[in-house]
């Protein structure tokens, strides 16, 4: 899968931030400082965040700004968290999403 | 616990950023609501020059314009108050708005409300449209302006308007390649700078063609692509089959406009802004008295009219409350003639008609 962070671009500079650590589905995993959850996924070369509830197929990111569910994750236990606008914060447990979830609450 | 404040403006895009900017410099209090952890909305990520003239900032970069906007705000010290990762929820009839503002659920009664939420992207419907590796065309540049990460290696966008165009060029920037631009009308929609820009590059533009569908097992592995004939039908024998592992949807965007209808504004179809939007008079405000709007909410435009919309609401919006300097004649005209002239040409004949229907007194 390899690293899809761009290093090399005529207009735009990224800075290194720094690592963060965190596990996805149990596998630890990189990301940098700056990244929300779906952005480090997909620099680690995962695409599927999660699977329909009803019909099991695979989603992905969609919109990445927060407006189209696309993208729901279970992180830190809490499930149906936009991964796409949530910022990746060090030690993180992201998990996949296969299912409606359980609201916050209960 | 109840914030009350003169005006409070929703969304910190362009149209956000200048409607607060200018209601604070009248005197109003201003509190800016912002869904992301950071100001911008879509100027953010737009890493291109701008046309228009230099009231409208041509010739910057978007993500520079909204960097100075958003300086601009801090030197209005306690009058203006920015709650950012803050997601207005609610619009209730009686003025109140609520707010998820990093998970903490807030309520606030403001005297004025500015609506800039812009918008959000069409879809389009194909077998497989559902598969992980399709996005839309902002999240394409999301990725690779703002997080610095590539979408993918191959990229075959469908849409040829000037976002279709922009983006598959900024791929290409990025290392990309591009498989090909798909367009089903027989013209391109973008500026022509636009288009033979990625022509030159060797990107080939297909009018005229569609996609058919997508394939892979979990990820996008190929799209199917084929002409169609006048009346949109696919002629089958030219369809073909192009590997790449992204599909970049780029069909345009339509108002996100929830909050307006919550409200309970008087809203009208119209197709050529875009889809549903609120009826406004000359100053910006909706059926809802107090309730004021600007930017892609109002009608799918570009970054210069909803500056210039912005501006103007937050004009009109302070000065309903009292907040009218010995300028705001001068500056409302400024502003409507900015608008004239942004609107003015042939190009814009579609969204002209389509404002005069949306017109009420
Ligand atoms: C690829 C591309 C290229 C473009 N190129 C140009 C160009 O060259 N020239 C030009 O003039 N224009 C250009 N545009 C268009 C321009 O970016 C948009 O017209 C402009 O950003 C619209 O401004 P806005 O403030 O209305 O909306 P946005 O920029 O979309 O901002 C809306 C803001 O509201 C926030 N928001 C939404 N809902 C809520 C809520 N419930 N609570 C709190 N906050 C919320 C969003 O997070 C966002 O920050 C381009 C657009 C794209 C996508
Ligand atoms: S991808 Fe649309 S909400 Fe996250």
């Amino acid at each position: 899968m390899g690293d899809r962070r761009i290093t090399n671009h005529p207009i735009l500079q990224f800075s290194e931030g720094e690592i963060i650590h965190f596990t996805f589905d149990g596998k630890p995993m990189e990301g940098r400082e700056g990244d929300t959850i779906a952005s480090a996924l997909h620099a680690n070369g995962v695409k599927v965040l999660g699977y329909h509830f009803m019909t099991k197929r695979p989603r992905g990111f969609y919109c990445a700004i927060g407006n189209c569910s696309s993208c729901l994750m279970i992180v830190n236990g809490k499930s149906n968290v936009r991964t796409c606008t949530a910022p990746l914060k060090s030690g993180m447990i992201v998990e996949t999403q296969y299912d409606r979830g359980v609201p916050d609450d209960v | 616990m109840m914030y009350e404040i003169d005006l409070a403006v929703i969304g910190g895009g362009p149209a956000g950023l200048m409607a607060a900017n200018t209601a604070a410099e009248a005197g109003a209090k201003v509190l800016l609501l912002e869904r992301d952890g950071h100001l911008g909305g879509q100027l953010v990520k737009q890493t291109h020059k701008f046309f228009g003239s230099e009231e409208q900032h041509a010739s910057m970069r978007g993500n520079d314009i909204s960097t100075m906007l958003g300086d601009r705000l801090g030197s209005f010290g306690e009058r203006v108050t920015v709650w950012k990762s803050a997601t207005v929820i609610g619009f209730y009839e009686d003025g109140v708005i609520t707010i998820d503002h990093n998970g903490i659920y807030k309520k606030v009664k403001p005297m004025r409300v500015v609506v800039a939420t812009g918008a959000s992207e069409k879809f389009l419907s194909f077998p497989n449209n559902d598969l992980p590796g399709i996005y839309g065309a902002g999240a394409v540049q999301t990725m690779m302006n703002v997080y610095g990460i590539r979408p993918g290696q191959r990229v075959l966008m469908i849409g040829a308007g000037n976002i279709g165009l922009i983006v598959s060029y900024q791929l290409l920037q990025a290392g990309v390649s591009v498989a090909a631009i798909v367009e089903g009308l027989p013209h391109i929609g973008g500026y022509a700078v636009h288009a033979s820009k990625v022509r030159r590059a060797g990107v080939p533009i297909l009018t005229s063609h569609t996609i058919v569908r997508a394939d892979g097992a979990e990820s996008v592995e190929s799209a199917t692509i084929a002409e169609i004939d006048r009346g949109w039908n696919v002629i089958q024998r030219t369809m073909k089959t192009i590997a790449c592992d992204v599909i970049c949807i780029s069909v345009g965007l339509t108002p996100l406009a929830e909050l307006l209808w919550q409200a309970g504004c008087k809203m009208r179809y119209i197709p050529s802004l875009g889809g549903s939007v609120p009826l406004r008079n000359d100053c910006l405000e909706t059926t809802v008295k107090g309730v004021f709007i600007a930017g892609d909410v109002s009608g799918i435009e570009e970054a210069s009219a909803a500056m210039v919309e912005g501006r103007l609401a937050g004009l009109e919006a302070a000065a309903s409350l009292g907040f009218k300097s010995e300028r705001y004649c001068e500056e409302r005209n400024d502003c409507m003639e900015q608008l004239a002239a942004l609107r003015s040409g042939p190009t814009a004949e579609k969204i002209r008609s389509g404002l005069a229907c949306a017109e009420c007194r």
